[in-house]
């Protein structure tokens, strides 16, 4: 057996990974110099904020205090009186106010303003930013910029915010839920028959579980600086861990460009996932563009806690069909992200959940019921594998649930069940390089676990494929949780919407132009107060009516149209 | 707004500046000196990324009001290298990979040289509570804790 032993008991298996690459590295457990370090140890690093401008102007956003309320009124007059105020930038004045950071990808419909005017979803939303000379001076006008709210009926409960009449969070999906694929109100995923399973199964073992959302918490808050620099093009220092998405979603909401906007980072003060966002660049190019001067918008701690976009929290409901010898034949989820008032990422964050259910294991019928589920909480975002680890919570949880309810080891039911290389997996492709069969042999050994004689003889390599390699011979399918008025073809726009100019009315001409061609709609905003029904079509413009399944929409950062 | 004069040592070197009333100092050493390694993580004195020491004892620059360093000896971890040779716990931390981000480790630093300024043969308990108030969020402590005791050590047996 070709293991390497290394300090620190590290062992490499790589007769486990046979075929992944063939070159013979085995840095691990040693001490390499990684190639930041120097500037690291000697305080040289170049983190956004370590770039110094005279005249830098700060950035402060005037945020809800409220959970869900309606803007009547937001009157800058008094703060833009306040000593070293230089501009108070409002909803109106931000060109394309309305995005969703998976537009790029052509994913999902724009649904978050940058600046919100006419509603705010969660507590601690924008609604208007303060550029002032120092940031104390920001932060004073900030507090005097007055704001007339008309509270509204807010949910916080996943659960809840399906419920018919919850009060309608995000008004680009009125029924409170990501539309995937421009049919279904949830992502599925059917492999075989599992209510066929469940019922002929010896046990039934139900679990529910939950995880509280979590804070990536950098030590670096999110922030990042613009300047001018020649030719109207706009240089930007940024902490962000998307320096392309950043630029792509500025050159998107500011209307411009990419070739006008210059970014500049890579060097990031702890990431984790919390910053790929791309709320600060475009602030800060705005705040540029509009006064002429350097800006920074940055995150106080405070601000990071409270605003800054956690993982977000996930509910899973898990039902297994378990014959008594501890083989698991049927596995269902029901599960709930809180995505909070906008998509951000949680959309995509489901479809890779979903393609890594049931887990590492091999179990014939497999059925989820994945909500993306919109609530007046903080929105949620990336986070270190995000998608996989609260489900993987759920899913270890449950084995051990399992394996309490049929008498077994519960290292012994993780190998019984553990994929083998060429076992088919619920998402349709072959399971290769498995190694969760040797993992638990070790770390059973580690922990002082008596595993019995056939999972301690068992492998990854063995016992796969044949009929475990093989498609089940029926899937039950359905319809359930079928939305209508969104289009299959492109997730850009919705099918059968006539054209909106962009939300913010003052928005330049050329803006609502170029967003017009493709027929890509925006919802209009500050739609009357109690929740609408799942939408009625607005009746379509005829030369903007698509065909069934359009080509895809792409934004393209360079010219800023949306192109087919 | 008047401008308060002051005059102190900054990484052994005489330098006067003026500071804005109720100016901190990690904002006085950043913007107003342009020594931009103490990192602003929090501005509460919670996360130790603005970690300087002033007459040798570590202070949290976000807290210590900018002018009250008048006549005082302020260090940070850019004085820490004597020109182009760092110091041995700066050397420490490359071999030991005790940096991921980067952002903690000039606080991080400080508090480490501060430890073995007064203690140059610190036990492992010793150097955790001495780095107890400087939060590394990619949470490589092990690194940085073995990283300081090498260097603890080769002193002792030097």
């Amino acid at each position: 057996m070709s293991a390497q032993s290394g300090k620190n008991g590290f062992e490499l298996r790589k007769d486990l990974f046979a075929d992944e690459r063939d070159d013979n590295l085995n840095e691990i457990g040693k001490r390499i110099r990684r190639q930041d370090i120097e500037g690291h140890v000697t305080g040289r690093s170049p983190f956004y904020d370590d770039h110094l401008f005279d005249g830098l102007l700060h950035i402060r956003c005037v945020r809800s205090p409220h959970h869900h309320a309606r803007i009547r009124r937001i009157d800058t007059s008094r703060a833009a009186g306040m000593d070293g105020v230089v501009r108070i930038v409002t909803g109106a004045d931000v060109p394309v106010n309305l995005n969703t950071l998976l537009s790029l990808l052509d994913f999902g419909l724009d649904d978050e303003p940058v600046l919100s005017h006419a509603k705010v979803a969660y507590k601690g939303e924008p609604v208007a930013a303060v550029i002032a000379a120092t940031e104390a001076q920001a932060r004073a006008a900030a507090q005097a910029v007055q704001v007339d709210w008309e509270v509204l009926p807010h949910v916080l409960d996943v659960e809840e915010a399906l419920k018919p009449g919850a009060p309608t969070v995000n008004e680009t999906y009125p029924a409170n839920a990501f539309v995937y694929h421009g049919k279904y109100d949830h992502q599925k995923l059917r492999y075989g028959d599992v209510d066929r399973a469940l019922a002929e199964a010896d046990h039934v073992v139900e679990g529910r579980y939950e995880m509280s959302p979590i804070e990536q918490a950098p030590i670096e808050t999110c922030g990042a600086i613009a300047a001018q620099e020649q030719n109207g093009r706009y240089v930007c220092y940024t902490g962000t861990q998307a320096l392309f998405f950043s630029l792509g979603t500025a050159s998107k909401v500011l209307n411009l460009p990419s070739s006008r906007l210059h970014f500049i980072g890579g060097t990031v003060g702890g990431g984790f996932g919390g910053k790929v966002d791309s709320i600060h660049e475009p602030l800060a190019i705005l705040g540029t563009m509009l006064t002429g001067r350097p800006c920074k918008s940055q995150w106080d701690r405070e601000e990071e806690m409270q605003v800054g976009a956690p993982r977000g929290a996930e509910r899973w409901y898990v039902t297994d069909g378990v014959m008594k010898d501890g083989r698991i034949t049927a596995r269902k989820f029901t599960g709930y992200f809180d995505s909070g008032a906008y998509t951000r990422l949680s959309s995509y964050a489901i479809i890779k959940g979903v393609g890594h259910l049931p887990g590492p294991y091999t179990i014939p019928n497999v059925y989820a019921d994945v909500y993306c589920v919109y609530t007046n909480r903080t929105p949620a975002t990336a986070m270190r594998g995000f998608g996989i680890t609260g489900v993987d919570f759920a899913i270890e949880a449950h084995m051990d649930k399992v394996a309490e309810r049929v008498g077994m080891n519960p290292v012994d039911l993780r190998i019984l069940n553990a994929y083998r290389d060429g076992d088919m997996k619920a998402h349709r492709r072959v399971a290769k390089n498995c190694a969760l069969v040797e993992c638990c042999q070790v770390a059973a050994e580690k922990a002082g676990v008596r595993l019995s004689p056939d999972p301690l003889a068992a492998t990854s390599m063995t016992g796969g494929g044949g009929p475990r390699g093989a498609l089940p011979a029926h899937t039950a399918t359905d319809e359930n949780g079928r939305v209508e008025g969104f289009s299959s073809g492109s997730y850009a726009q919705k099918d059968g919407v006539s054209v909106q100019p962009v939300a913010a009315s003052k928005a330049p001409a050329m803006a609502t132009g170029q967003r017009a061609p493709g027929g890509g709609s925006t919802p209009p905003q500050g739609v009357s107060a109690p929740s609408p029904a799942p939408p009625a079509p607005v009746p379509s413009q005829p030369a903007a009516k698509k065909p069934a399944r359009s080509g895809a929409m792409r934004f393209s950062s360079l010219s800023g149209f949306r192109r087919r | 707004m008047a401008k308060i004069p002051v005059t102190f040592t900054h990484n052994g070197t005489d330098r006067a500046a003026f500071a804005d009333p109720g100016q901190n100092l990690l904002e006085f050493l950043r913007r107003g000196l342009g020594d931009l390694s103490p990192k602003y993580g929090c501005g509460q004195g919670a996360c130790g990324a603005c970690t300087v020491t002033i007459d040798g004892q570590t202070q949290l620059a976000c807290l210590v009001l900018a002018e009250t360093v008048q006549g005082r000896d302020v260090r940070t971890a850019a004085g820490l290298a004597d020109g182009a040779t760092l110091d041995p716990l700066q050397e420490a931390f490359m071999d030991h990979f005790a940096a991921q981000c980067g952002y903690c480790t000039p606080g991080m630093l400080v508090s480490a040289r501060a430890l073995l300024d007064t203690n140059p043969t610190p036990t492992r308990e010793e150097v955790i509570e001495a780095i107890s108030g400087n939060l590394c969020r990619c949470t490589g402590y092990e690194p940085i804790i073995e990283a300081i005791l090498s260097v603890a050590g080769r002193r002792a047996t030097a």
